[in-house]
């Protein structure tokens, strides 16, 4: 080689260089700016996520405790609780608040029987019943206050509205001050949220019935679709032949995943109920609808966890002389199972919010009973979150938010066990 | 070639012919990956399969046991017999072939399970063993013909994942002659493996062949030389020439096998 070229040859190389500088700035600032995007969009979920639960909280927080009134009530000797009904009852707190203001007019008794819930004759009868001896003593227990007065203890009523525009005349009020003075009423934790089912009295409503109802309705749907789901998965993955056929269902499952939730409700209401005649509003329809919407998420999550237990795996079984069921059953399944437990425990979440095709079967009814099996009557979370927000009384707003509050925390048990199951049997081979 | 010194002389097999692959075709699809093959293995000696990359070595292999039968695509034709019996006859379980004819893998593939298990595997799901005291004698019988008792015997409820690479395959050689098979198949059975961790591995394949009949494909001519009595040559799909190694790499009739043993092309 002659120099001239020697040099041709380095001052190349040396464009060739200050090319690749120039272009690695550019390569740089590019990165960072997509670093950035990525900062700000998480950010912004951030952000939405805290003022969600921000305002949820907020608004929900004060449900934890109602108003209770601390009642003296006299229990006769003549009473005999096996043959006392509502009235009875009633008449007793009524009396009870006659003692404690004697001064009030007749024509303002009524008024004064509104200080305290209408159902709080139902908590004396249960306590009495469950304690028959207190027939004949005088006792003191703590009943619930009216939505309205529980509002105003809250702070929610405004005091300095004009009486016409307030929920709560000038003299309840005043009883309350009175009764506030005497320590004769106080927030209490609110235990009958999580208790009770569900009221036209916000003050005794709760959302034990919602809970136990989504409670059957999930086992359900995981009794159904677990089986099913892992069953047609493996069955896809490790027999099925791959042909038309089998591409055909695959597209088809896939399909199904993105059906509108409310098509599986109109399906299950022609199916279940009217042609199968099983009975309305039951966790039993709600689950199996609800199996079918979480189907082809859990068959989707188990094909791919399949897929991804590697063939070395499958070989070495194989080689070994294992039938392809032991190949499934011994190793494949071990390893596959983290990931399609983590599916379903997804597909649930869902199921758990989800409430368009509950609508269809009926689960939306007002049901005050806790039920007692997957049969009965009952409602979900979601669809009690629905019932509240659409009533009209001030104290349900504050309820909804607290139902809002103990689903999310479900949803979020849910996820983040998840995500344990998945960091707990990772596996590396 | 300097493999031909090494070339180990040791006792001839039986001299009986174990397998033997009658005009074997196979197809992939359309595609045709191996043309009439007829091919002897005996007893008790170490065929070794040698041949450019994409020849169809392991595809001749794996016709051995079966395992191309899970290939769905995959279509075998002629004759393929052990002991005189059809292997692919219609009354032959696949399953019960691959307790005779085991199989160790290019890349060692022990189960994600305890190194205990992995040995034990074949014996449980082929019942071979009434008593645990006598599947703990055939684990320690096996891990000690595989050469690697002295050192995973303080650790058998360790995963067998967790051992070194040339560990792992005289784990999985373990567990392949845990179920006392006649026929054991190597595909590329070092190549993942480091010079000392092989060496082990064809000391142990030279004490293995005293019980088993072993096939062994390899891409290392050394390889070959050192541990196989017989050597066959595939090229593009076709056996070119087998027949005894030392002649094979002494004196081969063919050219092509000449030009491959000689590193001219391959
Ligand atoms: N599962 C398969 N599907 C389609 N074609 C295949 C399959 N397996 C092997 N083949 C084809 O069959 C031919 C032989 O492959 P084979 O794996 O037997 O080669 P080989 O000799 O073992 O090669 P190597 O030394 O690289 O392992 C190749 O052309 C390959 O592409
Ligand atoms: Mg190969």
């Amino acid at each position: 080689m002659t120099d001239t070229a020697m040099t041709t040859e380095a001052i190349k190389q040396e464009e060739r260089q200050s090319k690749i500088r120039a272009n690695l700035k550019a390569r740089h600032a590019a990165e960072k700016r997509f670093r950035s995007y990525g900062l700000v969009a998480i950010g912004a979920a951030l952000l939405a996520l805290s003022t969600l639960f921000f305002t949820i909280i907020s608004n929900g927080a004060s449900a934890l405790f109602q108003t209770e009134v601390r009642m003296t009530i006299q229990l006769d000797s003549t009473l005999d609780p096996e043959t006392m009904r509502a009235g009875d009852y009633q008449i007793l707190i009524k009396k009870s608040l006659r003692d404690m203001f004697p001064d009030v007019a007749r024509r303002d008794r009524k008024d004064l029987y509104a200080v305290v819930s209408n159902g709080a004759w139902y908590e004396l009868l249960n306590h009495v019943q469950a304690n028959p001896d207190l027939v004949g003593q005088t006792i003191e227990i703590w009943l619930p206050a009216a939505d309205d007065v529980d509002m105003l203890m809250k702070g929610y009523i405004d005091r300095e509205l004009p009486e016409s525009d307030r929920r709560v005349n000038d003299q309840q009020i005043a009883w309350i001050d009175a009764l506030v003075a005497n320590d004769a009423i106080e927030k209490k934790f609110n235990t009958r949220l999580f208790t009770s089912g569900d009221s036209r009295e916000p003050e005794l409503a709760g959302f034990a019935g919602a809970a136990v109802g989504s409670f059957y309705t999930l086992l359900v749907t995981l009794a159904l679709s677990f089986p099913i789901g892992v069953a047609a998965a493996v069955y896809l993955e490790e027999f099925a032949p791959k042909n038309k056929w089998t591409d055909l269902i695959e597209v088809n499952i896939n399909n199904l995943a993105a059906v509108p939730s409310i098509v599986f409700g109109l399906l299950g209401l022609a199916l279940f109920l009217n042609w199968f005649g099983l009975p309305r509003s039951a966790p039993l329809v709600g689950g199996m609808v609800l199996t079918l919407m979480t189907l082809p998420t859990i068959i989707i999550a188990s094909r791919a966890s399949l897929k991804s237990v590697p063939p070395s795996i499958r070989e070495a079984a194989l080689g070994m002389g294992a039938s392809r069921l032991q190949v499934v059953g011994h190793h494949v399944l071990p390893l596959a199972l983290p990931g399609m437990l983590t599916g379903t425990i997804i597909g649930m979440a869902q199921a758990l919010g989800e409430t368009a095709p509950l609508l269809m079967i009926g689960m939306v009814a007002f049901i005050a009973d806790i039920p007692g099996g997957p049969t009965d009557p009952a409602t979900v979370m979601p669809v009690q979150i629905y019932l509240w927000a659409d009533s009209p009384e001030r104290a349900f707003v504050e309820r909804t938010s607290a139902a809002i509050m103990a689903l999310l925390a479900f949803l979020i048990a849910m996820n983040l066990s998840a995500v344990l199951l998945r960091k707990r049997f990772e596996r590396r081979w | 070639m300097a493999a031909v010194e090494q070339v180990v002389q040791s006792e001839p097999g039986t001299g009986r012919v174990k397998m033997r692959g009658d005009n074997v075709r196979v197809y992939y699809g359309e595609k045709q990956a191996l043309f009439d093959v007829n091919l002897d293995i005996y007893e008790r000696e170490v065929t070794a399969l040698i041949g450019p990359s994409g020849c169809g070595k392991s595809t001749f292999l794996r016709c051995l046991n079966r395992m191309n039968d899970v290939v769905e695509i995959c279509r075998v034709e002629g004759s393929i017999t052990m002991d005189g019996q059809d292997i692919y006859a219609k009354d032959v379980d696949p399953v019960h072939l691959r307790a005779q004819v085991g199989m160790v893998f290019q890349k060692p593939n022990p189960f994600p399970k305890s190194i205990y298990d992995n040995v034990a595997y074949g014996p449980r799901i082929h019942g071979l063993v009434s008593s645990k005291s006598q599947l703990d004698d055939l684990v320690e019988e096996s891990l000690r013909k595989a050469s690697i008792w002295e050192e995973v015997k303080d650790r058998l409820d360790a995963p067998g994942t967790g051992l070194s690479g040339g560990q792992q395959q005289r784990l999985c050689i373990a567990r392949a002659i845990a179920v006392k098979p006649e026929v054991i198949l190597m595909d590329e059975p070092c190549s993942a493996l480091d010079p000392i961790a092989t060496a082990k591995i064809e000391d142990l394949i030279h004490e293995l062949r005293e019980n088993y009949t072993i096939v062994i494909v390899t891409h290392s001519m050394q390889q070959a030389a050192r541990v196989s009595q017989k050597t066959a040559f595939f090229h593009l799909g076709n056996l070119v020439e087998v027949g005894d190694t030392e002649k094979i790499f002494t004196n081969p009739e063919d050219e092509r096998t000449q030009g491959y043993i000689t590193g001219r092309f391959g």
